[in-house]
């Protein structure tokens, strides 16, 4: 029985990288639901944005490297981010004003707008591959942990190591601290009070004069704020591969449903939870329970619910539940 | 049918831009172009009865049509006795008691009071039912896995003709649509596109996964086909005699002749499935289907069971679709489930919908035709672009190496931009809905 050697293992191995995961999903969850609460629809393109803002940080962070800039120890993609974010607003609003804005004008159904995002979606990404085509990406640099295996265990003696990553570690701070700057921002701004209002009922809100297309506007540059944070701290921490990023429509859609579309604190708590339950099911709990275990019992086998490759079945599963049980999510989510 | 002949012309000049490929590019070039054309032809149509008789958005047709190509490895491969001696019955009996485990935790949903106890016992029941199931299920595939894992190391199928598996994997994609319908319709129409995006990646990673049903990534290859193949054919005379009128060498006739042979398979189902497509279309029940999408609440009004009859026209695109699938599969003669992309294979479908007329069923296969020609040349157009634009820089040239490694990815774009073109400025597509 050695209860703390299995809380560091399952820290190591399952919760950081959970917790990082969670962080990311939940970024890209929040631009969904946002999109869909004011725009309407179902945002099909989110993947591949996600993955073209993360291209233009990418090419940002190799021209400051050519620069010879550097944040040591931080990456410098983090630098990078602001070009990132006026690349990928231009480009959404863009694709507004070219394609979007058209449909809003006629009242179309949702599923056009849904269609027309997957046209975007297409755009998008022949674009991203033109410029990194499919292979993989690493562009993170400076330091890479915060500290290692070896010097946890040197440090606190135990048997099992933990190792904190620099991008994990940057990327749970990041994520809350954009949170909290979102929440003062929807709740406490001007701008943020007529988009909650826009969203709860459009007509009430046109006759007190709120602007829609300044809060269609603002919407979309949150969400290139978002989709480039979420795709860069992914990236720093998985690495870049435009496959993956389209991927994760699923679960950043599974984390908005489950938490109730429309509502952001929704979305978060969907995201952690679609993480969790993703690496928990997927995670080979042998080393953990062998710790736990009286001498003797200890598990023969890999004691791992379910192969990695199925980690898309959880956030089904996940997705299906909810339908079935709580079609408006945890929080209620307005639509339905 | 209702065809006009502004209708007939489109065709007519699709069909002469192929017979200019045969003569500028390759004969066998342009089978394979007209062959994949029929097949996508049919996946527009599954899609097109979802989509322009029903109002579905179905993102999953990947999942449907690789479902379909199952069914060919598991009915048309020979079985593998060593395996299914060595772990056969343990695999069966595992699959029956996972079913009976959901069976059981849904029995105790439905029978239970609602309250802690009933959540208690239905997570009994699925720790319980997994542990057993996983105890029978894990060994008896591994030992599958082991027999001769080089060339089998899987169960095989049924050793029945290949055509049969086509009908299979029709009845496949529609279990498969029934149970994501039976969850995701009812509710906002937006649910049921995530849905099916979710169980298309499901399908994919259990085909990939699952070595002991189709081999998983080391795919299935040398499937028995329903059409000789084009070494068979070279030794015939005819076949000669045809490559010497034609100016072909004869492994070149050969592969012409083997691939209008499936032509002519995929047409006869196209034909089948257009007839009955139409039928249904101008009946009471088509009627009934385009009230429905107009406006769902007066049908309700008017006794229609919106969800049953959404439950129903899924089921059956999903079954054109699995069918499309199998006929790929058999056509291809392997199954190879790392080749399985959404954007090829959903949607790119859905460009030939909206780009053909959604609601026409004509306009699909126009569509399919249009699109899958576009997807073949555009590629080789965008390279003979790429280096045009390119020819003044130095062959050295980092830039210019790149931008001709990517000029694959141009027909990515120009799908996109086809698809945003023909929804802003002629939603109703090629061949409009009338």
């Amino acid at each position: 029985m050695e209860p703390l050697n299995a809380l560091v293992s399952v820290s190591n191995f399952m919760l950081i990288p959970a917790l990082a995961y969670g962080s990311q999903l939940a970024l890209g969850a929040l631009g969904i639901t946002l999109i869909f609460s004011i725009l309407r629809f179902a945002h099909f393109a989110h993947g591949d944005t996600m993955a073209l803002g993360t291209v233009a940080v990418i090419g940002g962070t190799w021209f400051l490297q050519a620069q010879g800039i550097s944040i040591a120890p931080l990456p410098t993609a983090l630098l990078a981010i602001p070009f990132g974010i006026l690349v990928l607003g231009l480009y959404l609003l863009a694709a507004d004003r070219l394609v979007y804005r058209y449909y809003r004008r006629v009242k179309a159904k949702p599923m056009i707008f849904v269609m027309a995002s997957l046209g975007v979606m297409f755009v998008t990404n022949g674009i991203t591959r033109l410029f990194l085509g499919v292979g993989e990406t690493r562009f993170e640099d400076g330091q890479r942990f915060i500290f290692t295996v070896r010097e946890f265990r040197e440090f606190t003696g135990l048997a099992e190591g933990l190792a904190l990553r620099s991008a994990q570690a940057i990327t749970i701070v990041t994520a809350l601290v954009v949170m909290v700057v979102l929440f003062w921002f929807l709740n406490r701004t001007r701008a943020g009070k007529s988009m909650r209002a826009y969203s709860d009922n459009e007509d009430l809100a046109l006759l007190s004069g709120i602007n829609p297309e300044r809060v269609v506007f603002i919407t979309w540059v949150i969400t290139a704020i978002l989709l480039v944070l979420a795709g860069t701290l992914y990236g720093l921490d998985k690495g870049f591969r435009p496959f993956n990023y389209f991927q994760l429509l699923l679960p950043m859609f599974a984390a908005a449903i489950l938490g109730g579309l429309g509502s952001p604190l929704g979305a978060i708590v969907g995201a952690y939870v679609v993480a969790f339950a993703e690496m928990g099911i997927t995670f080979a709990w042998r080393r953990v329970f062998s710790y736990l275990a009286p001498d003797g019992f200890e598990p023969t086998t890999m004691m791992q619910l379910l192969p990695v490759d199925y980690k898309f079945a959880v956030t089904f599963a996940i997705l299906v539940i909810v339908l079935l049980f709580r079609p408006t999510g945890i929080f209620k989510g307005k639509v339905l | 049918m209702s065809l006009t002949a502004r209708d007939l012309g489109l065709f007519a000049i699709m069909f002469a831009v192929l017979a200019l490929v045969a003569t500028f590019q390759s004969p066998q070039l342009a089978v394979t172009i007209l062959n994949m054309s029929l097949i996508s032809a049919i996946m527009a149509l599954g899609v097109n009865m979802q989509w322009g008789y029903a109002g579905l958005f179905n993102v999953g047709i990947m999942g449907f049509t690789a479902v379909g190509g199952l069914a060919v490895v598991l009915i048309a491969q020979p079985p593998v006795p060593e395996a299914w001696a060595a772990g056969g019955l343990g695999v069966l009996l595992g699959l029956m008691l996972g079913v009976a485990t959901i069976l059981a935790a849904v029995l105790v949903y439905k029978r239970m009071a609602p309250g802690k106890l009933r959540g208690l016992s239905i997570f009994a029941v699925l720790v319980l039912g997994y542990v057993i199931t996983s105890r029978v299920f894990g060994p008896a595939t591994q030992a599958v896995q082991a027999v001769n894992p080089a060339s089998e190391g899987y169960l095989g199928g049924a050793g029945l003709p290949v055509i049969l598996a086509w009908p299979v994997g029709a009845v496949f994609a529609a279990g498969v649509a029934w149970l994501v319908g039976k969850v995701s319709l009812g509710l906002r129409s937006d649910y049921l596109a995530i849905a099916t995006l979710g169980i298309s990646e499901i399908v994919i990673a259990v085909l990939k996964h699952e070595r002991w049903l189709a081999r998983g990534v080391n795919n299935v290859t040398g499937i028995e086909r329903p059409v000789v193949r084009p070494v068979d054919l070279q030794p015939l005379p005819w076949v000669q005699s045809l490559a010497e009128t034609m100016g072909w060498s004869v492994s070149q006739a050969a592969s012409v002749v083997s691939g209008l042979g499936y032509s002519a398979l995929f047409l006869i189902v196209l034909a089948i499935l257009i007839w009955l497509a139409e039928r249904a279309l101008n009946s009471p029940w088509g009627r009934m289907m385009r009230a429905i999408r107009d406006n769902e609440v007066s049908a309700r009004a008017m006794g229609k069971d919106v969800t049953r009859r959404h439950l129903m026209i899924f089921v059956l695109g999903s079954a054109v679709c699995g069918l499309a699938g199998a006929m790929m599969v058999s056509m291809d003669g392997q199954l190879t489930p790392g080749s399985y992309e959404p954007l090829r294979f959903t949607f790119l479908i859905w460009v030939m919908v909206i780009v053909g007329g959604s609601g026409n069923n004509w306009g699909s296969v126009l569509g399919a035709f249009v699109i899958w020609f576009l997807w073949v040349q555009v590629e080789p157009a965008g390279r003979w672009l790429m280096e045009m634009l390119t020819s003044g820089m130095s062959l050295e040239s980092e830039l210019r190496r790149h931008l001709l490694d990517s000029a694959a990815y141009m027909r990515l774009l120009t799908m996109g931009l086809a698809l945003l073109l023909m929804l802003r400025f002629a939603p109703r597509g090629l061949i409009p809905e009338r």
